[in-house]
């Protein structure tokens, strides 16, 4: 089972890809830290937010994840 | 292309008429008297550096229920007929409209005040990711000082 990660803006770039599958790891926290190390230190940016399932998140490190679940990270919007 | 009720909140992947589409705004609140638009379209460039397409990006789940959060909240805050916001996403050229606001109401005060309040909101706070292709190369573009100094106009 698995988690998908989506990456927008720029951090797609950074990933290579928009969306990831990985393995779901107990938290945000060991999810980051088992990406590629360039891509997790753009991801602890502390401008990126996070959704999960499309709900803005507060708290990012200690979220409770579940197998399906959607991370988004979302870099700092450019404007309409 | 016909508008949806009073408040009518659009994502578009393919390019739009807004002459068109204002047209039917008016033809659907003839109770209102004033109008105010505003129209962004793709620019050509900024000091020599030719644009050569934009692409905006959005994230489905947040995007829309998010210009729509906008909308309700401008609704709210002035007495208004109608509200339109239309804003493209996807690939552009120079020249192409992107977004679309418009607010219908019997008085032309509001329908400014809110078609201002809408697009400062939008190009501030809206779950877009733009990059533009510039010689041959894209770029991300990173959010404005103005966008955030505009925003905090309203308190």
């Amino acid at each position: 089972m698995a988690l998908t990660l989506a990456f927008l803006g720029r951090l797609e770039d950074v990933a290579g890809a928009a969306t990831l599958a990985v393995p779901t790891l107990g938290t945000i926290a060991a999810i980051i830290d088992s990406l590629d190390p360039a891509l997790a230190l753009a991801l602890r940016d502390p401008r990126v937010k996070l959704a999960v399932n499309g709900v803005l998140a507060g708290e990012r490190d200690d979220l409770a994840l579940q197998d399906g679940d959607e991370i988004a990270f979302l870099p700092p919007v450019s404007g309409g | 292309m016909s508008v949806a009720g009073p408040v009518d909140v659009r994502l578009l992947d393919a390019g739009f008429d807004p002459a068109a589409v204002l047209t039917a705004f008016a033809a659907a609140h003839p109770a209102s008297g004033g109008f105010v638009s505003f129209l962004g379209q793709v620019r050509a460039g900024d000091g020599g550096a030719a644009v050569e397409a934009l692409e905006l990006r959005h994230y489905t789940p947040l995007t829309l229920p998010a210009m729509q959060a906008l909308a309700a909240t401008v609704m709210a805050r002035w007495p208004l007929d109608g509200l339109l916001a239309i804003h493209r996403v996807g690939a552009m050229a120079p020249g192409d409209p992107i977004v679309l606001v418009a607010a219908a109401a019997r008085h032309r005060r509001d329908a400014f005040a809110a078609a201002d309040y809408a697009m400062d909101h939008l190009k501030s706070e809206s779950w877009f990711w733009k990059r533009e292709k510039v010689a041959g190369a894209w770029r991300w573009i990173e959010p404005r000082a103005e966008d955030f100094s505009d925003l905090a106009r309203w308190g």
